[in-house]
């Protein structure tokens, strides 16, 4: 199973640490399809954290189609299917480079070395 | 929401000792199955409170019942399916550890052994060890152990994790995580430890000079309350104070870059737009951590009557209806 880690203190609630985590692993391979994940109560366990945070984080996983939950088999990754419009892909996807985008443009990279870095790690992403 | 959805409900609750006016018209209601912190400086009315609802100190006024009875004429049955932890893990010093398990089983009709020995052995503990010969962390254990063998239904815990070192920390929180995983126990823990509350917590309850301030889900908590920046020099103090909302107002830095760092409840656009009027300037908006939204509250600890500190009560409380 995949080591999950959260920490405390952060501007990350909890759930969505665990939310990134998993999706990172499946992005990844790290996680493949049909794999499956520990109990809620288990992962709570583990990462000493209130069950409900773990079952929200879950829940959202499936809500979003990354995971799908079996009756008394519990959480499996899912088969990848689109279950946004093309619209609301492209809200999703402009959100999140926006911070991202304003992190390197004020750090001082240029645009051809962003762009380098950015394939650089989807290489890395997918080989792995 | 109804009634029998609480394990506790506290009314208009007030307490004075003397003349000093120690918890102040407190309303709070604790959901069954779910974790409430109760965070507050010392002082602040939390054990007060605390006493009040084990049945242990009567109100000067108000109401205080838990699992649906009066707390100050709580049945004997009612009674054993609640587990407290007083402040400071007392036991006996002259038994050993398992003459406090004996000891207590006693006084108990549902007992569990098994998960009495497992807490203790969490903790490191020797059962044939005299309590005087136990660590504070281990001390905590014990009395841990004592309070959940019984399988209560509602756990209040007094700081238990005031003065344990970082391994007995884990364990208590590993503990009370595993005993609130059925979703069917509560439990009121009141606590200085932010970093926990994160963790373990599904409500948070903030008490300030005996009033409460915040009482909502850990996820709303943080979600209203915003931080915004200022230049210093952009506003003044007395403007500050009646920005809508604000929390607490820290003056940062000094000479030209000295700026306000502002922390507000429910930030909207007309708030961002008062403050732009007044300043001159648009604010800088961030969103708060959860130890950065309490310490706004405890921050500004006050006797009373002070303008800062606007309650941030569960919205779906504030409308008559629960959440």
């Amino acid at each position: 199973m995949l080591p999950i880690r959260v920490s405390t203190g952060g501007k990350v609630p909890i759930y969505r640490q665990v939310i990134d985590q998993i999706r990172s692993a499946i992005v990844s391979d790290r996680l493949r399809v049909g794999d499956s994940l520990p109990s809620v109560r288990a992962l709570a366990g583990e990462l000493v954290v209130n069950p409900n945070t773990i079952a929200k984080a879950y829940a959202e996983l499936v809500r979003d189609g990354v995971l799908e939950s079996q009756q008394g088999r519990g959480y499996f990754v899912a088969k990848r299917r689109e279950i946004y419009t093309k619209k609301e892909r492209n809200r999703r996807l402009q959100e999140s480079m926006e911070p991202f985008l304003a992190e390197a443009v004020s750090l001082g990279f240029g645009e051809q070395e962003i762009v380098e870095r950015i394939q650089k790690q989807l290489q890395h992403m997918f080989s792995s | 929401m109804s009634d029998d959805q609480f394990a506790i409900q506290l009314r208009k609750l007030n307490r004075y000792f003397g003349r000093k006016h120690v918890v102040r018209d407190l309303n709070l209601r604790v959901p069954k199955g779910q974790v409430t912190a109760l965070l507050g400086l010392n002082g602040a009315g939390k054990t007060t409170t605390i006493r009040m609802l084990m049945g242990l100190l009567a109100p000067t006024r108000g109401h205080a019942s838990v699992l649906g009875e009066d707390a100050l004429a709580m049945s004997t049955g009612t009674r054993a399916k609640v587990g407290y932890l007083v402040e400071g893990h007392f036991l006996y010093p002259s038994m050993r550890v398992r003459d406090c398990q004996s000891f207590q089983r006693a006084g108990y009709p549902t007992w569990n052994d098994h998960l009495f020995v497992d807490i203790v052995d969490h903790f490191g503990i020797d059962r044939q060890a005299k309590v005087s010969t136990l660590s504070r962390g281990q001390r905590a254990g014990v009395a841990l152990a004592l309070v959940l063998a019984p399988d209560p239904e509602l756990l209040v815990l007094d700081d238990p994790a005031l003065g344990l070192d970082p391994v007995s920390r884990r364990a208590l929180n590993e503990t009370l995580v595993e005993f609130a995983g059925n979703g069917k126990r509560t439990v009121l823990l009141s606590t200085h430890l932010i970093d926990d509350v994160e963790r373990i917590a599904d409500r948070v309850a903030v008490m300030v000079g005996g009033r409460l301030k915040v009482d909502t889900s850990l996820d709303e908590f943080v979600g209203r309350v915003s931080m915004l920046s200022l230049p210093e020099s952009s506003i003044d103090a007395d403007q500050l104070a009646s920005l809508t909302g604000l929390i607490e107002a820290r003056r940062l830095g000094s000479g030209t870059t000295a700026r306000w760092q502002l922390t507000l409840v429910d930030v909207d656009e007309s708030a961002t737009n008062q403050i732009e009027r007044l300043s001159g300037t648009p604010p800088e908006r961030m969103e708060a951590t959860l130890n950065e939204a309490v310490l706004a509250y405890l921050v500004r600890e006050r006797g009373d009557g002070s303008f800062f500190s606007k309650p941030l009560i569960a919205k779906a409380n504030e409308e008559g209806a629960t959440v």
